[in-house]
């Protein structure tokens, strides 16, 4: 009968109508200002640089390497290494700009870097009031604490501390092993000279290989 | 659910008279006594149904349209230059913001085909894993655009604002995994970004089995039997199967046209070839059809993001060691294509050894599938042309790049 396909689609809108006013998972608005969205762990906005310890600017664990700069798809980073006074690159860096009116927080940048150094931040309000001057963001306003960025990557920032502690471990494995390899050639070379050179100060042989 | 007109055969008896064949552009003489001036109409770049920044000079015997010229570029980003001007990894994100709506299929189609230029194998955790998310990227965006296109009916709002509810429950999903609700930057070369957790595949599987198993029987009673939209669509904007192939049609608007080609059963692509769906074929190439298409294309896609879910294996999911940064492939060019929502994206990359694409071109389905707008709307009233390219399913950002 002509009409039907309308009727039925009329009971389907009051069906609706209805359950917006009752059902529980329907009624998800939220009252912005006074009540946040639950922000999930991995939503990325705009990046921000991390320091280990008090001071922002010494801690910072940027090695100043490049590579995020170099990968950034709008290339909107901006890097300077800081040089000492004989002129020497030390792995820092003097100027790491962001121009975050330009960035589309894609996240290759955290991705990227060799040394967690950045990493993308949930804040999404952000407001200025110059369009070019106050948008540039330079080391001292990226720059955030640990504990922040632990704050809100918790799994990430688990991973990345067992990772690092397991590299630890196999570093400072390997260098006891190497110790205790040096030391073994040091007694061998001690033994061939004693054999050797009967007359010669044992110790002094063996310190003479080590430094070799 | 039962379509009135639309089977998964090519060839069944049509139910519905034959259109009557578009009328020529040259309808009556320009100054006919009786019938006055045509009327030149332009329609857009504002106008609230040309999805985006998209113009159509539209000129009119009455209500008739007897040409139509669509207009576009409003929102050209010089997105090929760009590509061509950074390394091959940071290509990954523009990709998004071509077709936005369906950014995980982008993606796919632009990593697919620099790992077959550079010669990449991709584990076989991380293909299932991507048919995953190509599914769903197709199913978010059919809910949108059988939701616009109802829209463009003048159902204010209804359906669509239906279909944006269901597709805001997956974008939380998505976002969830990739970081953001449209621009994923999810693939990468040799697999993804990151791997997918197992809870996340079952609530994705809840969801798909109960919540949204609803909404398409819901969609379905609301619209797919109504009077109107049968009046408003069928025998609209026919686009026959002869003229969709020359003009290099695909997807979706192919098959309605009933062309039973489907990028992911001609090239068996990735793993589809273990996946035992079903690509449904339209008969008269109409809007309706080209709805139906829509509709019924979901079933599928969620039956296999199921099956892909259940059968997923443990491993990789990204090939060991595989470098994304810095990447310089060899010499060479390679053209790579998979079915996006919209049809046929392609990627042709040629490469000169260095780091950054040498040419980097698009195949962009939203574009070759308006080609045939003018075709399909001449001898059509002004309204329908509306309905038209509401069916075409075009996304600005990809017809413009
Ligand atoms: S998030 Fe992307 S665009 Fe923004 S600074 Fe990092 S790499 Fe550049
Ligand atoms: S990649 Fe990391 S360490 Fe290197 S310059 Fe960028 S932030 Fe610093």
């Amino acid at each position: 009968m002509l009409g039907t396909g309308i009727l039925k689609g009329l009971f389907i809108t009051a069906k609706n109508l209805v359950g917006s006013y009752y059902d529980k998972e329907r009624l998800t608005t939220l009252q912005y200002p006074e009540e946040a969205a639950n922000i999930p762990e991995n939503y990325r906005n705009f990046p921000f640089l991390v320091f280990d310890g008090e001071d922002a600017v010494s801690t910072l664990r940027c090695v100043a390497c490049k590579m995020c700069e170099k990968e950034c798809p709008p290339q909107c980073i901006y890097i300077v290494s800081e040089k000492d006074e004989k002129g020497k690159i030390m792995r820092r860096p003097k100027v790491f700009d962001i121009d975050i009116s330009v960035c589309m927080g894609c996240g290759i940048c955290a991705e990227v870097c060799p040394s967690s150094a950045i990493k993308m931040d949930h804040i999404f309000e952000v407001t200025a009031k110059d369009r070019f001057s106050d948008l540039l963001l330079h080391r001292d306003q990226l720059a955030k604490s640990v504990d922040y960025y632990k704050q809100i990557h918790p799994t990430d920032f688990a991973v990345e501390e067992k990772a690092r502690a397991e590299k630890k471990r196999v570093a400072e494995e390997k260098a006891q092993a190497a110790a205790a390899a040096t030391a073994a050639k040091a007694a061998a070379a001690a033994k061939t000279a004693t054999a050797a050179t009967p007359k010669t100060d044992v110790a002094k042989a063996a310190t003479a290989t080590a430094a070799v | 659910m039962t379509p009135p007109n639309t089977s998964f055969t090519a060839s069944s008896a049509s139910a519905r008279a034959p259109a009557s064949a578009p009328a020529s552009p040259n309808i009556r003489a320009v100054h006919d006594d009786f019938h006055g001036d045509l009327l030149e109409v332009s329609m857009g770049p504002h106008h609230p149904s040309t999805h985006g920044v998209f113009r159509m000079n539209v000129t009119l015997d009455g209500e008739v349209v007897v040409k139509l010229q669509p207009v576009f570029g409003y929102l050209h980003r010089n997105h090929e230059k760009i590509a061509e001007q950074n390394s091959y990894l940071a290509a990954i994100p523009y990709t998004d913001r071509l077709d936005y709506l369906s950014s995980l299929t982008n993606n796919w189609a632009y990593v697919r085909a620099v790992e077959q230029l550079v010669g990449i194998a991709v584990p076989e955790r991380a293909e299932y894993l991507r048919i995953i998310l190509g599914e769903l990227a197709r199913i978010i965006n059919h809910a949108c655009l059988v939701g616009f296109l109802l829209n463009d009916l003048g159902t204010s709002f209804t359906p669509l604002l239906y279909s944006l509810r269901e597709r805001e429950r997956m974008l939380d999903l998505v976002e969830e995994l990739t970081g953001s609700r449209m621009m994923c930057n999810f693939f990468r070369f040799g697999g993804l970004r990151a791997d997918v957790p197992a809870d996340w595949l079952q609530r994705l599987d809840a969801y798909l089995g109960d919540g949204f198993a609803r909404y398409l029987d819901e969609q379905d009673a609301l619209l797919t039997g109504n009077e109107i939209l049968l009046a408003r669509t069928q025998n609209i904007g026919v686009l026959p199967p002869a003229l969709a192939v020359s003009a290099g049609i695909s997807g979706p608007m192919l098959r309605a046209s009933g062309v039973p080609y489907d990028i992911r059963k001609v090239d068996n692509y990735s793993l589809y070839g273990r996946f035992p769906f079903q690509v449904p074929i339209g008969d008269h190439g109409d809007c309706y059809d080209r709805y139906m298409m829509r509709m019924l294309e979901m079933p599928q896609s969620v039956q296999i993001i199921q099956q892909a879910i259940e059968e997923l294996p443990s491993g990789d999911f990204i090939t060991p060691k595989q470098k994304n940064a810095g990447l310089r492939p060899k010499v060479g060019e390679t053209y790579s294509r998979i079915e996006g929502p919209k049809g046929e994206i392609g990627f042709h990359l040629v490469s000169d050894g260095t780091g950054k694409p040498y040419r980097y071109r698009v195949r962009p389905p939203s574009l070759i599938n308006l080609t045939a707008l003018e075709d399909m709307c001449i001898g059509q009233t002004l309204a329908d042309t509306v309905v038209i390219l509401g069916s075409v399913d075009i996304v600005l950002g990809e017809v413009d790049r």
